[in-house]
């Protein structure tokens, strides 16, 4: 079992992270780490980790960001504007001067998680054990021992949002690898409604570890709209994991867009604790180069009426590696669910890999679920059929590439961000294809 | 490994031939429980040649590390692997000596499949005498097959007449250390068949354990061989439709099929052991490694399974296929009722260029049982063009059982087409009204539209076959609906 070095200094340490000397906070951070250590980080030999080996990670002595000196970033990469709230964290720290959170109307908390705790936090002593992802989670664990700063979104009852929620995050690391574990918070409560878009993005060649949590609890019809794009540089370790929870008729639509990282691992847990909830999650994953990127979906059934849908499309260039692993279950008390995933996927190249586990666990017989898993190549047909247009064939590969990922991208319900997704995947595009002419 | 354990399984290597045990070579049945000397007995009881003894001891010191796998959906108390018997000959004492001797509610399915009396008695075990004249058939066939040149014998005689073939291709497909019940059946394994096929014949007939059966018991660690040489075909039928009287609760048996250039084999296996009660009470664990090897360029393997008894199934009939353009087949239907479990699937590694899978499974899960269909398509960075299609359905009766879908695919080769579909989905009730308005009961209705439901991995079956699996498709959903 590999640990890293820094939870040696857990006493040391956790006095100096968010929320500070809190008791209830102290008492959730020891019970986190007493689960990592007990649990190790995750080896390929447990099922949830068969396709993402995260054992490099044990061999790098990365220090905790939120510890360290201050890393200034050289210069802010450039993030996509949605107009609207913006919270900007530099690793795990908040940085109210690149950020702008102003004009909240009533009813409407949105701020840093290490503000709100300093202030009126004792409502997260009450949601932030609640929602957590399973007991069984390593990085979760190591994340609730080392929590840092990250967004906290609460919505009074009714209260409907209409600018997105941009949290953004910039990874760097300079002298030494850093870690951070930032705890992001987004509850809405009965009928509320609300945009969030997350940008994670990097820079620097030396190695950082993001191992964030992000809590999403949804009342009674609230609705959330959730877009990530995750950008990391190409060095860094990339983990994140969502737990979200859905009462009666809540909905959740959801889309995550991969661009880059070295290993990537974006877990989600969704619970329909209530009757006739909805969720989608849509993704594309754009790797080369030598990237791992691994979505992994957890949808569990608990109540009737209950609606979910999976589209993951995946294309892997060069010696890049694709996981998809959705688990659906649909519980004995789940009747009437209608349930279905998709994961398809393009290998441009020899080296490119691409695995998948489409999983149903049903314990209901009124039920409609399907799940359909596709690999391939791009359709030597559809392609003569280009060329034969007079199209040439890096166009008409891209024509074919762009369509196979929108059928995901088409999913994003809201348009704004639809286009600017699309627009970013189809620069991402373009740089595969170079690397891949025949 | 702890250094006390591995010390413990050293010694134990070391340890050779200690107890004589050819002194019991008389005893019909081995001692309670195992070690290297019930192995020892087997093989002197067999009288097999000095290799196939090293082998089985290599196999047994292997086990002793192994430990039982727990990845499959099933649950059971655990098994005393000491607490068993590893070597019995067939008890003719304690067998019925009629068929009135034999339970009523076995012979009411009997006639419900449309089994002759005489084919009752034999399953039935009851002891045989003049009237059954499947010996004579059965001499009849042999002449046929040798006449080709088919060998066609139990795996013991196989061991004596042909020990080249068998030491050529015994564990080259399930290697004795390939999983803990494969290991096991390796050490002690008791009988089973052993087909070869010489280049370019095709057999004249099925094969099947049918006209075999009542010459030997094959027993719990059934082991069974087919090669297919270059250019040849052979069908064949293992079990049968109708429910097999055992007192053994743990199978394990072992089944390599070996097919070489332009060859191809057809398994067909229609398994009906005792499920136990409707309480959940007894029934057979039946844990079986099945796996075959596409060898040679453009052979083929195709496994058909209709899986309807034992209260738990752990097995995955799988091909590797090696020869480019080589085929492999799966078609499964799987029944659970009460409180039955079944972990299946298969595997398909395509190693060769242009090689082609094709899988299709059917689930169907009652009462309070789980279903399970686990499968495996990995396409290696070689294979290329390989094709793969795999379509799994599952259906629901009733709201206290389970259905699970768990594919793993597993792409490195950018030619290749993998596709995979599922559903789950419950009887609709406008076909269930449809049927029953036609004046169909409630089970016969369901009867036929789980048959519906299945017909594609049906119709693969050999004729005579596919109809008594139609009629125990229907019986083995009884009481399931109402």
């Amino acid at each position: 079992m590999t640990v890293p070095a820094f939870i040696e200094r857990f006493d040391a340490v956790t006095p100096r992270l968010a929320g500070g000397g809190a008791d209830w906070l102290r008492r959730m951070r020891e019970d986190g780490l007493s689960r990592f250590t007990r649990l190790g980080l995750p080896s390929r030999k447990a099922e949830a980790w068969k396709y993402t080996d995260l054992s490099a990670l044990g061999g790098i002595d990365f220090a905790l960001a939120a510890i360290e000196p201050d890393v200034a970033p050289h210069h802010l990469p450039e993030i996509p504007e949605f107009g609207g709230l913006r919270l900007v964290f530099v690793n795990d720290r908040f940085r109210p001067e690149l950020s702008e959170v102003e004009r909240l109307p009533p009813g409407v908390v949105v701020a840093d998680l290490a503000g709100v705790l300093a202030g009126e936090g004792d409502f997260l002593a009450d949601w932030l054990p609640r929602l957590a992802p399973p007991e069984s989670h390593a990085l979760a664990a190591l994340n609730t021992a080392f929590l840092g700063d990250g967004l906290v979104v609460r919505l009074s009852r009714g209260v409907r949002l209409d600018r997105p929620i941009h949290l953004v995050s910039v990874g760097t690391a300079r002298e030494r690898p850093l870690a951070f574990h930032p705890r992001h918070l987004v509850l809405l409560e009965d009928g509320a409604a609300a945009t969030l878009v997350e940008t994670h993005v990097g820079q620097g060649d030396v190695s950082y570890f993001s191992n964030g949590v992000l809590e999403i609890g949804l009342g009674a019809g609230a609705e959330l709209r959730h877009y990530k794009i995750q950008d990391e540089a190409p060095t860094a370790f990339h983990v994140a994991t969502t737990a979200l929870r859905m009462d009666d008729h809540a909905r959740y639509e959801g889309f995550i867009l991969h661009l880059g990282g070295r290993t990537v691992r974006n877990e989600v847990h969704a619970v329909i604790a209530g009757r006739g909830g909805e969720m989608a999650l849509n993704g594309v994953t754009l790797a080369d180069a030598e990237r791992h990127v691994d979505n992994t979906v957890c949808v569990e059934h608990l109540a009737p009426g209950g609606r979910s849908r999976l589209l993951f499309k995946t294309v892997l260039g060069e010696r890049a590696r694709g996981v998809f692993q959705g688990r659906v279950l649909v519980d004995r008390a789940a009747q009437k669910t209608d349930a279905y995933q998709l994961s398809g996927a393009l290998l441009l190249s020899p080296g490119a890999e691409m695995d998948g586990k489409p999983e149903l666990e049903i314990y209901a017989d009124d039920v409609k679920c399907g799940h359909g898993a596709a690999v391939g190549e791009l359709d030597d047909q559809a392609l003569f059929y280009l060329r034969s247009r007079g199209i040439d064939e890096r166009a008409a590969r891209r024509v074919l590439m762009e369509a196979f990922i929108g059928e995901a991208l088409e999913r994003v319900s809201l348009e704004s961000v639809r286009e600017r997704l699309a627009i970013m995947a189809g620069r991402r595009l373009e740089s595969m294809g170079e690397g891949e002419e025949r | 490994m702890p250094t006390a354990a591995r010390e413990q399984i050293e010694a134990l290597a070391e340890r050779k031939y200690k107890y004589g045990f050819v002194t019991d070579i008389e005893a019909d049945t081995a001692p309670k429980g195992l070690d290297e000397s019930i192995i020892g007995f087997i093989s002197a009881k067999k009288r097999e040649p000095e290799w196939l003894l090293e082998w089985r001891l290599r196999a047994y010191r292997a086990w002793l590390t192994m430990e039982e796998p727990t990845w499959a959906k099933i649950h059971h108390p655990p098994i005393d692997y000491q607490d068993a018997y590893y070597y019995s000959a067939p008890k003719t004492a304690e067998r019925p000596k009629s068929l009135d001797e034999v339970d009523p509610k076995l012979l009411e399915t009997y006639q419900k499949l449309g089994i002759p009396l005489d084919e009752q008695k034999l399953l039935a075990g009851v002891a045989v005498d003049a009237v059954f004249d499947s010996v004579s058939v059965a001499t009849t066939y042999k002449k046929k097959l040798e006449d080709v040149g088919i060998i066609f014998c139990s795996i013991s005689d196989a061991v004596r007449d042909h020990p080249e073939l068998v030491r050529k291709y015994l564990g080259s497909v399930v290697p004795y250390s390939d999983n803990f019940f494969a290991t096991l059946n390796s050490a002690v394994f008791t009988d089973g068949t052993f087909v070869y096929v010489p280049p370019g014949v095709r057999s004249p007939m099925e094969l099947s354990t049918y006209f075999r059966i009542n010459a030997e018991k094959t027993g719990q660690f059934e082991r069974t061989l087919i090669i297919a040489d270059k250019g040849s075909y052979v069908s064949y039928l293992e079990g049968c439709t109708a429910p097999m009287r055992d007192e053994n609760q743990l199978h394990a048996a072992v089944v390599e099929l070996v097919a070489l250039d332009d060859a191809e084999i057809k398994y067909s296996t229609v398994q009906n052991w005792y499920p136990g009660d409707e309480e959940g009470r007894g029934g057979i664990y039946n844990f079986v490694t099945k796996r075959g090897a596409c060898r040679g360029r453009n052979s083929k393997i195709s496994w058909t399974q209709v899986e309807t008894g034992s209260a738990i199934t752990w097995k995955y009939p799988s091909c590797i296929l090696q020869g480019d353009n080589s085929v492999g087949e799966f078609f499964s239907v799987a029944i659970t009722n009460n409180f039955q479990q079944a972990d299946t699937g298969t595997k398909m590694i395509h190693l060769g260029r242009n090689t082609r899978s094709r899988i299709v499974s059917k689930g169907i899960s009652a009462g309070h049982a789980d279903n399970t269909y686990r499968g495996l398509v990995r396409i290696m960075p070689r294979a290329e063009g390989a094709r793969n299609h795999t379509q799994c359905d599952s259906l629901l009766i009733g709201d206290k059982c389970g259905a699970h879908t768990v594919p793993y695919i597993e792409s490195r080769n950018p030619t290749a087409r993998v596709e995979h579909e599922a559903t789950t989905s419950k009887i609709a009730e406008d076909q269930l009204f449809y049927a029953r308005s036609r004046g169909l009961s409630d089970e016969e209705a369901v009867a036929l539209i789980v048959n519906g439901f299945c017909r594609e991995v049906l119709q693969q079956l050999p004729m005579e076959f596919a109809v008594e699996a139609q009629k125990l498709v229907g019986i083995s959903l009884e009481g399931s609906v109402g």
